[in-house]
């Protein structure tokens, strides 16, 4: 009786585990401290090198091949510009790149563009179900829509308010994010149309290795030019576009709470919580089962029915 | 339907119609025995049908213009805000109310307390209700539903949380149908299909465990993705999964005391006398095990607010919303729970169950959409963003409604009317119900 028992114990068990595995999943396959491709790209913006004159937004434009905006590039009006909720510009799914101007208090204006960081360990990439996006080995994060589903997990993930959703298509919308011209440019070795197009220099684009180390000796030999530090460096686990400023980074609207880790990481605590629960509850909750009902007839006829759980699910 | 009752007539419980001795078609069962004419007379007469109906007279044309025109036509999510109503309340507020199916089987089957037997079949279909009506709501969401199958079968993101939730909501939603299938069976007469899923009860119900435990938690554990838009009281990285977890349980709990509240006020002629006589000594049973989730949940908040030492923002606006949120939702009913059970008054335990799932309602919704993007503005959902998501609730109502008139769910499906009339125990082997189950169960007065 107790030999019996007990294999049935644990065959239901199996079964409740193998039911649990088959929904699976959840464990994180990505390493926690993925640092990026160590050949991968990236570009150091240099704020305090731009004027504002939007010629990269209108090289995106160009080749990324997007609808003309209402409003030319040379026209400056665009900075004063007050969204919805008190925003300036972001990007969305016609501009993939956006330059903002931000007044500062004391000194000229400074001009910001955005565009998707690239990150190292993106959040989109990991956040998504589907794996829609990949970080390619040159350091680019693309995205295909052939398999998105459209449920805007990676916009909410996405700590830089990135990736935009055409949600005027009703029967395709997809995500719509600057992917460092990857398929024109990139691919080849060659940088992004908007850094080409820049007539101050301000972008550099180089092995991210190597335009950190520019950057750092940027900040070295131009003492009280710059605030010391890179941003995007450690940002979210590093970014392959960074930034240098000559003001405080809150002050060209960076968020500068980001914490240091990958956004995956938030997530393991959990994740790491799966394969126990998928391992530890059929034998825990049967064994409570056991417990309870024990003496009670209906027990053994249960046991031996939830054997065949074992095919059922 | 008051009135057709009050004139003697009795609702299908039975294969064999209790008059004529002949049995009943399915088309007959559908329409509860009663004529075309007569049950469109009673619907006609019931004016909550008269309500549906002009819910969806105007919300289904705005869900047939949204598929035409896009997301954009109808919701206010932005790139800044994503995700709206659709997920907020959808999603998010939908499956812990669902909880009750995993917590009465785990209760029923695995606990072996035969005296929830009765209620065990509402929290299943309540379960099973809200996890479906979840999808629905996903699939007017998702930017293009007809890939919903798409993480199953063409491209796994296994890093991703709503991977988990994904495969846990489609597994744990076959696993309910099949818990629930069993009154179906009952209905249609499938003996062999029935005994098939009683063997299989345990394996089902530890397995509504495991999924439960994992997608619940995982719902909080999406948030762990923003934690930058997120309000620091609502966030923790640590804790989040087991707030959405532990707060799942009271939200079952209590959403089934509030669907047999709505049950017996507007649909007694189905329960039987026996449901009905039993339902307040089940009510005490499950604000008992409510009331124990809702203290550990209190708990457990504190402790994240004091793990990642946040009293601070308490002093904020926001941190008045967050007080407000656990006084009202969490204090209150709690502490209305606890009066009721103390001084066996029903009425105090209904109103306090109500109050634990508006609670529900106000931290899911604060989570996703009213503390989301804090720091940057708040949005309000488009006019037929609302629309939308009240008629699919409305549907939701329907649906529900449609299924407990028929399937035995609030009454005990009797095989051969004959023995049924001898006023045999309807639930079988009820401990201490044995001989005179009303009896036993009816010393607890009704306040209303």
């Amino acid at each position: 009786m107790e030999k019996i028992t007990r294999r049935k114990f644990l065959s239901v068990s199996l079964a409740g585990a193998a039911a649990g595995a088959l929904s699976a999943s959840g464990q994180a396959l990505g390493a926690g401290n993925f640092m990026g491709y160590p050949e991968g790209m990236g570009v150091l913006v240099d704020l305090t090198r731009c004027i504002g004159c939007r010629t990269c937004e209108a090289a995106c434009n160009k080749e990324q091949h997007l609808p003309e905006p209402a409003l030319p590039f040379d026209d400056m009006s665009v900075f004063d510009e007050i969204h919805h909720g008190g925003q300036k510009r972001r990007t969305d799914e016609n501009a993939f790149t956006v330059v903002n101007r931000y007044d500062q208090i004391q000194g000229p204006p400074v001009y910001r563009k955005i565009q998707c960081n690239h990150c190292n360990e993106p959040a989109c990439l990991t956040s998504c179900f589907v794996n829609a996006y990949t970080k390619t080995k040159e350091g680019a994060v693309i995205y295909n829509s052939k398999v998105c589903v459209g449920c805007r997990n990676c916009m909410v993930a996405c700590p830089f308010r990135i990736p935009a959703y055409a949600y005027s298509s009703a029967l395709n919308p997809v995500i719509k994010k600057c992917i460092f011209c990857y398929d024109t440019r990139l691919k080849y070795g060659k940088p992004p149309a908007c850094v080409e197009a820049c007539p101050q220099g301000v972008m550099t684009f180089g092995h991210r290795q190597n335009i950190l180390k520019i950057g750092r000796e940027r900040i070295r030999t131009n003492p009280g030019r710059y605030i010391d530090h890179i941003y995007g460096e450690t940002e979210v686990g590093g970014t392959a576009w960074m930034y240098l400023s000559n003001v405080p980074f809150e002050d060209v609207n960076f968020d500068v709470t980001l914490q240091k880790e990958p956004i995956l990481a938030n997530a393991q605590a959990f994740l790491s919580q799966v394969p126990m629960v998928l391992a530890i509850w059929p034998a825990l909750f049967l064994g409570f089962h056991r417990l309870s009902t024990r003496g009670n007839e209906d027990v053994d006829e249960n046991i031996k029915s939830s054997n065949r759980e074992e095919s059922q699910s | 339907m008051r009135s057709i009752v009050k004139n003697g007539y009795q609702p299908v419980d039975s294969p064999v119609d209790r008059v004529t001795k002949r049995r009943w078609g399915f088309v007959e069962k559908l329409f509860l025995g009663l004529t075309p004419r007569e049950y469109l007379n009673q619907a006609l007469k019931n004016p909550f049908n008269w309500v549906l109906g002009v819910i969806f007279a105007v919300g289904f044309p705005i869900i047939v213009y949204r598929f035409i025109f896009g997301l954009g036509s109808v919701t206010h999510s932005s790139n800044d805000y994503p995700w709206g109503l659709f997920l907020g309340f959808g999603l998010f507020v939908m499956v812990p109310l669902s909880a009750s199916g995993f917590l009465l089987g785990t209760t029923v089957e695995l606990f072996g307390r035969k005296d929830f037997k009765p209620i065990e079949r509402l929290a299943l279909l309540n379960g099973l209700m809200g996890y479906f009506f979840a999808v629905v709501y996903l699939l007017v969401d998702l930017g293009q539903p007809w890939r919903l199958p798409y993480p199953m079968v063409v491209a796994w993101g296994t890093a991703a949380v709503l991977f988990l939730v994904g495969w846990h909501v489609a597994v744990y939603l076959t696993v309910q149908i099949m818990e629930v299938s069993e009154s179906f069976f009952e209905w249609v007469h499938w003996p062999m299909a029935k005994k098939f899923i009683k063997r299989i009860t345990i394996g089902l119900t530890i397995a509504g465990i495991i999924l439960s435990t994992l997608h619940q938690g995982a719902l909080g554990a999406l948030f762990t993705y923003a934690p930058n838009k997120v309000h620091p009281l609502w966030y923790s990285q640590e804790f989040l999964w087991i707030f959405f977890f532990t707060s799942s349980i009271f939200a079952g709990l209590c959403m089934v005391i509030a669907v047999s509240t709505v049950v017996k006020k507007t649909m007694a002629w189905r329960c039987s006398e026996e449901w009905l006589s039993r339902l307040d000594s089940q009510t005490i049973g499950l604000a008992k095990g409510a009331s124990m989730a809702l203290i550990t949940y209190f708990v457990i908040k504190l402790i994240g607010i004091a793990h990642d030492n946040e009293w601070a923002y308490l002093a904020t606006g926001w941190g008045q919303w967050f007080v407000l949120e656990l006084a009202g939702g969490v204090i209150l009913p709690l502490f209305l729970l606890g009066y009721g059970i103390r001084n066996e008054r029903v009425g105090i335990i209904r109103l306090g169950a109500f109050t634990a799932v508006a609670g529900i309602v106000l931290n899911r919704i604060n989570t996703a959409l009213i503390t989301f993007n804090w720091d940057l503005y708040q949005e309000i959902p488009h006019i037929l963003e609302a629309t939308i998501a009240v008629t699919l609730f409305a549907l939701y109502i329907a649906t529900y409604r449609f299924i407990l008139y028929r399937l035995p769910i609030l009454y005990a499906w009797k095989p051969q009317p004959a023995q049924a009339r001898e006023g045999a125990t309807e639930w079988e082997s009820v401990p201490g119900a044995l001989g005179q189950p009303s009896a036993a169960y009816s010393d607890i007065s009704m306040p209303d």
